[in-house]
């Protein structure tokens, strides 16, 4: 259960679990929790806990509740956020974190029971009935066949100019990579232009004609096919249908473009 | 009619990278435009047997009733469309069988499963759900998420407590509001939609969708979208190297051309005029 500490410059006064759905704060004593200060309004706040959530609310007072020295109406709590009130403060303390087994235990989807807020409907005359003895010869964990249609590589806008374009999908913030890397262009047209390879994902080449993806793993980055008859080749190699990891000055070649991998020092 | 040469179909599902077994069931009949996905929970391996229930249930029966009637027709007293009548009942069908199992057979006692099932018919699809498994479509550069989970997160953001932001900090994912198996009734959310040639539809589990931020998927269609085998496996990868927490499904549809209805009498005998 999530809990709140209670301190004034620096000296803890109390422990506070948040055990109700409403936990009141302010300066009369019909509160959950009581401070009795001038500065405290007579109704100042509440925190709403839904599970494992809790959001707090201030309730109109005179001098506002203040989050991480931020003044808020409504706030999401998160772990360790400090809530001032006046020269009070209340740090938030969220769940504590469970061992390893239980957390696997409690992620596990769950249903939450309509009948806790609304109705739940009627059930029809015929749902006994339709339940079938085929439930008891369903095989367990039936995988179903996953039948792919054929791929038929879809003839897409053909590009005039014969450069590769380097197009680096929107914008996209994952795992920071274990190191950073660019590419420098070795031929054709913008000859020695160099990016960084910034995305989880990046592109390469001509849709239509061949196409190649780089993406960046946490274990690095690695290049893999994606359309067209050839596949990309690597320090003269053209690689298998799987990923392919890249090293430090590699030599990447497609549609008739050179491209090298390198790591950023 | 056969659907298979309109629609380009991938699917993957992976335990993921903390959970022993797979929970997760994905099924499709791609001549019919069928493509059911289904994230089981509950139980030692009841949460697999009742997403194997529903997928299984589902393709069987929507297949035999396809066969039978034309999803399109419209029903004349009640003006729906075949689909949503076929979908409500097998739905219904296929969620009393799991809820026996569950109320019968003591090993399987708490079941249940989220659904989602796209029905591919006349340039059109309509898309049931339940629970936390969606639905999103690309087109041309716009990814959106079509189907709202039926989760109390998704409530809590219905009622303005939460923004979407918030939403990826909060501690209570894990909770649906809607299941099947678990009562002996439940309210599948059913919708139709236009498909334009070149639309992608995902259907996916939590486990990708909790693991990998909206954008990073819409960015990978865009991507690999000519090669959707390499883009599920892709999207796998990113959950799981994102650490996997659950069990990942991705199914990936491509409408490769138009597939409209009726290539009847009634056309045949308007294309001589043309």
């Amino acid at each position: 259960m999530a809990k709140l500490i209670l301190s004034m410059d620096g000296l803890v006064l109390k422990e506070i679990p948040l055990s109700k759905e409403r936990t009141t704060i302010g300066r009369k004593p019909h509160n959950d929790i009581q401070i009795d200060n001038l500065a405290v309004s007579g109704e100042h706040a509440v925190i709403v806990t839904i599970l494992a959530d809790s959001f707090l609310e201030d309730l109109g007072s005179t001098n506002g509740t203040f989050v991480n020295g931020k003044t808020v109406k409504k706030h999401f709590l998160q772990g360790n956020d400090v809530i001032e009130l006046g020269k009070y403060k209340l740090k938030y303390i969220s769940e504590a974190l469970p061992g390893a087994a239980k957390a696997a235990d409690f992620e596990k989807t769950m249903v939450l029971r309509p009948g806790a807020m609304k109705k739940p409907p009627e059930p029809p005359p015929a749902a006994a009935g339709a339940a079938t003895p085929q439930a008891a010869t369903v095989p367990t964990g039936a995988k179903q066949a996953q039948a792919a249609a054929p791929a038929a590589a879809s003839a897409a806008k053909s590009h005039s100019d014969t450069q590769v374009g380097i197009t680096a999908a929107s914008v996209g913030a994952a795992a920071p990579a274990p190191r950073r890397a660019m590419l420098k262009l070795l031929s054709g047209g913008n000859t020695g232009k160099e990016m960084e390879l910034t995305k989880p994902l990046t592109t390469l080449g001509k849709p239509g004609v061949q196409v190649a993806v780089i993406t960046r793993r946490p274990q690095g980055f690695f290049i893999t096919h994606v359309e067209g008859a050839n596949k990309p080749v690597v320090n003269g190699k053209a690689i298998e249908q799987q990923a392919h990891a890249l090293n430090d000055h590699d030599v990447i070649e497609l549609a008739g473009v050179k491209v090298e991998f390198f790591f950023k020092s | 009619m056969d659907l298979s040469q309109a629609l380009e179909i991938a699917s993957h599902t992976d335990p993921g990278m903390v959970r022993s077994n797979n929970e997760d069931s994905i099924a499709s009949v791609p001549e019919k435009g069928i493509v059911v996905l289904a994230d089981g929970m509950g139980g030692y391996n009841a949460g697999e047997v009742a997403s194997g229930m529903a997928t299984t249930v589902l393709t069987t029966e929507l297949r035999q009733q396809i066969e039978a009637h034309a999803p399109e027709e419209v029903d004349p007293q009640s003006g729906q469309k075949a689909a949503t009548k076929m979908l409500q009942q097998q739905i219904a069908k296929a969620n009393a069988s799991i809820y026996q199992a569950a109320q019968t057979q003591p090993q399987y006692a708490g079941m249940g499963t989220t659904l989602v099932v796209a029905l591919f018919y006349d340039n059109k699809v309509m898309v049931a759900h339940i629970g936390d498994s969606r639905l999103y479509r690309m087109r041309g550069d716009e990814f959106i998420q079509v189907s709202k989970d039926h989760s109390l997160l998704q409530e809590q953001i219905d009622a303005g407590m939460l923004t979407k932001e918030q939403a990826k900090g909060s501690s209570n994912k894990n909770l649906v509001t809607r299941a099947m198996g678990i009562d002996p009734a439940v309210e599948p959310e059913i919708h139709e939609y236009d498909t334009q040639p070149g639309d992608i539809y995902l259907l996916c589990s939590d486990g990708l969708s909790d693991m990998v931020n909206d954008e990073d998927i819409g960015m990978t269609l865009q991507a690999l979208g000519a090669n959707l085998n390499l883009a599920v496996q892709q999207l796998v990868q990113m959950a799981n190297d994102n650490g996997g927490r659950d069990n990942v499904s991705v199914i990936l549809i491509k409408i490769l051309h138009e597939y409209p209805a009726g290539e009847g009498l009634a056309k045949k005998l308007f294309g001589w005029f043309r």
